[in-house]
């Protein structure tokens, strides 16, 4: 028995060494990238990149693990960063690549930042998780936005409906909607769907500063003001033009419904593009792309970056050549055109974007010009996930399904959560 | 070997006789039962066979109107996991790769371990047992990272192998840490089956083999295994089980290239912000399904022949 | 009768001059026994000592030493005992109870039943075994997803009930949040409860004929039979089915994402999603373990006394 167990594991050990790592060689022509774009969609835009490097002469180990915001991504990532195998970069969401960095983990690409004058074309808002002391660690590839609404245009020229321009003239809108016997949002009960709605409606109850000064500084005043008390009060009056079906639904089952012409709009990022892109219709002709009513003017951000991770001498070409790629005006346009979001950089021209992508890049460069720039809450750039995705989501999503009473209970949660989470 | 096949002959239960009001309740609970476990099932498959606008525009219990294949192609050969677009194929390949030694090993060591436990008794035999048994509650979250360690520093160890004599005996692959994960997971649960399976084993027969001049393993060879069957069923089945659909372990330990199947289902099902193929998810879970469910019919078999003493009792 | 003859087995072997092979032959089996020891002592208890000193500190991404003493522990009572509305934890507690208490009953007693049923000689086991057994083939994301798509009110079974005719059939429990735990419960036990079965069907085939049938000449009734003598016997089966239940419903994650679709409302929080999220979605490593620590003491607490009473009940 023993004999034939230790045969069976020298026979093991042979195949495995079958597999065993390759030796090493000088300069590895090859980047290795984890990430969470599994999508049709997405993996399209991310393929871009790897087309261009294969250009370059770069090979693309592809290191996918699907999940939502990436959660089963990052777990991953820790796992390889503690067994001492970091891969040559990682999409990354904002505060994670501070950890990353404050622990020692990230490598730096100063020299090519200053080349390519990175620090004037990137947002300043955006450079606090792009940099790190003034060193450049990670690389943002594009900019998506969350404070959008999506509107069917049949369904909205059928009620006679026009682009509202603060919280009351959406609630008319969506009044309108209701009397027509169309669902007026379609929305998906999940808690970061819920979150992302949020932010905008605070932004549009008390303005970019309010934002600010709540979400990013942590304001103790602001946080327990009447304002953020009418923003929780706004969200549940938006409850009552919901479908009975809503809780728990899938982000991209909303937009169908808005797609199909059952429901006016949706209140969503501009990833929602990529749905409608997916049904052939087309911005200005089928759908509409409006900011949410009383935020234009502002952007709430979310993006996403890659970060470079401390390699051996052998694997650092290849992670100059991604870092490069990444930052290129070509690949930028071209990825932000499949994905829907907007470029990064601020110089990319927009010749190849559609009319909602145009809107977008030009929100961008007035928004960082006037410092209504701001990181969404919900998606964790405004504060790190123990906040964001943790009490935030937390303390929205309970009030929405009920479990929270009142905007006081919930303005009162959210402060006791905030302290607790610090 | 003649006092151990006396001692063997089993006695055969004999049917019971039912009256027909008693065989008809039988036999109708059993169908209710059945329908309602195969309805899942069911939609599924009529899901994974039906083009993709009659899914979310249709209702789910309708047969499919447009019957189509394109779904089950897609998910074997072209589906997109990330940016590789080559279906779920190569991955199967990964998994059966890790599972089949993982439920090898580690039923073998359960064995083992489930005869010392019952028939070579030492003092502490019962807390030994105890603490196996309870290895059964960790929680799977807390042992991520330090497991990533570790076998990262095999890696290395693998490494500085590799580059002293060219032969890293496996360490630090992927598939072989996998293997290792799950064993030693799997430890408590195989040892568990044996070791109550055993238990209720004769030990007449032991005795007499002893008498005839069998050692350790040649008691455990001629006499144990040949009527461990039931219970090597049930663990394998457990095992395999276990092993193939768990998606933890696989994507912290061997994201990439390397990943187990189950991984690669989770990338093709789950976009963040993509459209969603049901059809395509459909038929990727059931091909996923597919070697387990072979092996529970196949394994089936061996439930009815009722060999010796109780499969899982003590 | 076990124990007293292997002992004495042991002994016959250790004569006055033990030979080299004779030494081997009571030192084999603790050396086969010792590399699993070993490897659970290492991986399972070495790592929960791990998640136990990690609870003492404040590691936040990454693990840190700031040792903080019991502040995580009492974070993490003021969340069980003294928050109103009621905590992520507290609902995670309760849901850990209700959830696993239906589960495991219920793929006991179906598991059971089912497997009675099955034994009674009747014809088609060959087709009806599988068809209970082949949902634990699924991993746990189908499953999940094929369930909440099933239970969905807008294109599930309740849309099917009204499209038949049916129009007053309500069944939106996966949309209401209190009732979420019970979807899952549902879409667990129809998951495991064939693997139950088998293993209940395993253990009844192996019951000497001899004892039903002297029942059976004595007059005892069906009923009869199977409870006092049937149940009793197949106590070891239960242990072994109520560890798997357990274990299963503790590691329970993909599934109660999938079903419930990222638990609106916090709702159907369960330990496993809370020390999943906490460790690694928050970034609060040093508050996940404590829960971690938390949950195993609450399973010893249970599983301990329970493990105890069945293991002394073998040296009969």
């Amino acid at each position: 028995m023993k004999l034939r167990k230790m045969l069976m594991a020298s026979a093991m050990a042979a195949v495995a060494a079958g597999f065993a790592a390759p030796s090493h060689a000088a300069d590895i022509k090859e980047v290795q990238m984890l990430h969470w774009w599994t999508s049709g969609g997405e993996a399209a835009a991310l393929n871009v990149l790897k087309q261009y490097l294969a250009k370059k002469g770069y090979a693309w180990k592809d290191v996918p693990v699907a999940g939502g915001g990436g959660e089963a991504a990052m777990t991953t990532l820790k796992a390889m960063v503690a067994a001492g195998n970091p891969p040559t970069a990682s999409q990354i969401l904002g505060y994670f690549a501070l950890d990353y960095a404050e622990a020692g983990k990230l490598t730096e690409v100063d020299d090519l930042a200053k080349k390519e004058n990175w620090a004037k074309v990137i947002p300043t808002a955006l450079q606090k998780f792009t940099t790190t002391d003034g060193h450049w660690d990670a690389i943002p590839i594009n900019i998506h936005s969350v404070n959008w609404i999506w509107v069917n245009k049949a369904v909205m020229d059928k009620i006679g409906g026009t682009e509202p321009k603060n919280f009351d003239d959406f609630l008319a809108l969506l009044d309108k909607a209701k009397k027509a016997g169309v669902i007026p949002i379609a929305l998906g009960g999940q808690p970061w769907q819920e979150a992302t709605m949020f932010d905008s409606v605070v932004m549009s109850t008390g303005g970019p500063d309010f934002y600010k000064k709540a979400f990013v500084d942590l304001d103790e005043s602001a946080l327990k003001s009447d304002t953020m008390k009418k923003a929780f009060d706004n969200l549940a009056k938006l409850r009552d033009y919901l479908d009975p079906n809503y809780a728990g639904r899938d982000w991209n089952l909303a937009t169908a419904m808005v797609i199909k012409g059952d429901a006016l709009l949706q209140v969503m990022g501009d990833w929602a593009k990529g749905e409608f892109k997916a049904a052939n219709k087309e911005p200005g002709k089928d759908y509409l792309c409006y900011r949410f009513p009383g935020t234009d003017g502002s952007v709430i951000y979310n993006t996403d970056m890659f970060a470079l991770f401390k390699v051996s001498a052998d694997r650092r070409a290849a992670q100059l050549a991604l870092a490069d790629a990444t930052m290129n005006p070509e690949v930028q346009s071209a990825f932000n055109v499949i994905k829907g979001s907007v470029p990064a950089r601020t110089d990319v021209p927009d010749t190849a974007f559609d009319m909602c992508g145009k809107k977008g890049i030009a929100d961008v460069k007035a928004a960082n010009a006037k410092g209504t720039f701001v990181g969404s809450m919900a998606q964790n750039y405004a504060e790190p996930p123990a906040i964001g995705t943790g009490v935030y989501h937390d303390v929205v999503t309970k009030f929405f399904h009920g479990e929270i009473k009142t905007s006081d209970e919930a303005v009162a949660e959210l402060v006791k959560g905030i302290e607790a989470a610090k | 070997m003649t006092a151990v096949d006396a001692l063997r002959a089993a006695p055969v239960r004999e049917p019971t006789r039912h009256s027909t009001t008693t065989r008809v309740v039988i036999y109708g609970l059993l169908t209710v039962f059945a329908v309602v476990y195969l309805l899942p099932l069911v939609v599924m498959v009529m899901t994974s066979l039906k083009p993709l606008d009659e899914v979310t525009g249709g209702n789910m219990f309708y047969a499919p109107k447009d019957l189509t294949f394109e779904p089950w192609s897609k998910a074997w050969g072209t589906a997109c996991v990330g940016l590789t677009c080559d279906g779920i194929k190569g991955y199967f390949w990964n998994s059966i790769k890790m599972v089949v030694p993982a439920v090898i090993i580690s039923t073998l060591l359960g064995a083992l371990n489930g005869y010392v436990l019952t028939k070579w008794r030492f003092p502490a035999h019962k807390l030994v047992f105890g603490m196996m048994l309870f290895a059964c509650f960790i929680p799977f979250q807390s042992v991520l990272i330090p497991m990533a360690t570790i076998l990262g520093k095999l890696g290395e160890f693998g490494r500085s192998l590799d580059d002293s004599i060219g032969f890293s005996f496996g360490f630090g692959n992927p598939t072989v840490n996998l293997v290792l994960v799950h064993v030693v997971y799997g430890l408590g649960f195989t040892t568990l089956f044996f070791r109550n399976y055993y238990e209720a084993f004769p030990t007449e027969l032991i005795r007499a083999a002893m008498i005839d001049g069998a050692g350790f393993f040649r008691i455990f060879r001629r006499i144990l295994l040949p009527s461990s069957g039931p219970i090597i069923i049930v663990t394998v089945i457990y095992q395999f089980t276990n092993i193939w659909n768990d998606f933890l372990f696989g994507a912290t330990f061997a994201a990439g290239e390397s990943s187990p199947m189950t991984v690669a289902l989770y990338n093709i099902v789950n976009t963040s912000t993509g459209v969603i193929e049901y059809n395509v998810n459909m038929a990727t879970a059931i091909i996923a399904a597919g070697p387990t469910l072979l092996v529970y019919v196949v394994a089936g078999r061996y439930f009815v022949r009722g060999l010796m003493a109780g499969a899982v009792k003590g | 009768m076990t124990t007293t003859t292997a002992p004495t087995v042991a002994q016959a072997m250790r004569r006055p001059q033990a030979t080299l092979r004779e030494r081997l032959q009571t030192w084999t089996p603790k050396i086969v026994l010792a590399p699993s020891f070993a490897l659970v002592l290492i991986f399972v208890y070495g790592f929960n000592l791990w998640t136990l000193l990690l609870s003492f500190t404040n590691s936040k991404a990454f693990t840190n030493f700031n040792f903080i003493g019991l502040s995580n522990y009492q974070k993490l009572w003021t969340w069980t005992f003294e928050t109103d509305p009621p905590s992520s934890w507290y609902t995670a507690l309760v849901n850990m109870g209700v959830f696993g208490g239906l589960y495991v009953a219920f793929c006991l007693i179906l598991g059971l039943t089912l497997a009675i049923l099955l034994d009674q000689k009747i014809r088609g086991e060959g087709v009806l075994r599988p068809i209970y057994l082949y949902p634990l083939a699924l991993s746990f994301i189908v499953t999940g997803t094929a369930w909440k798509l099933f239970l969905d009110p807008g294109i599930g079974l309740e849309k099917a009930m009204h499209d038949i005719g049916w129009s007053s059939f309500r069944f939106d429990w996966v949309v209401t949040p209190s009732m979420m735990i019970y979807c899952v419960a549902i879409a667990g036990v129809w998951q495991t409860s064939g693997f139950v079965m088998a293993m209940f069907l395993a253990g009844l085939r192996g019951i000497d004929g001899e004892i039903l049938k002297a029942a059976q000449i004595d007059g005892a009734s069906a009923f009869a039979i199977y409870w006092r003598i049937v149940i009793p016997i197949m106590r070891p089966v239960f242990l072994s089915a109520i560890i798997v239940l357990a274990h299963m419903a503790i590691k329970s994650y993909d599934l109660v994402l999938s079903v419930t679709g990222k638990n609106p409302g916090g709702a159907a929080e369960l330990p496993s999603t809370f020390m999943y999220s906490y460790t690694f979605t928050r970034d609060q490593m040093a508050v996940g373990s404590t829960s971690a620590v938390i949950m195993l003491m609450t399973i010893a607490a249970i599983m301990i006394p329970y493990l105890y009473s069945e293991l002394k009940e073998k040296s009969r």
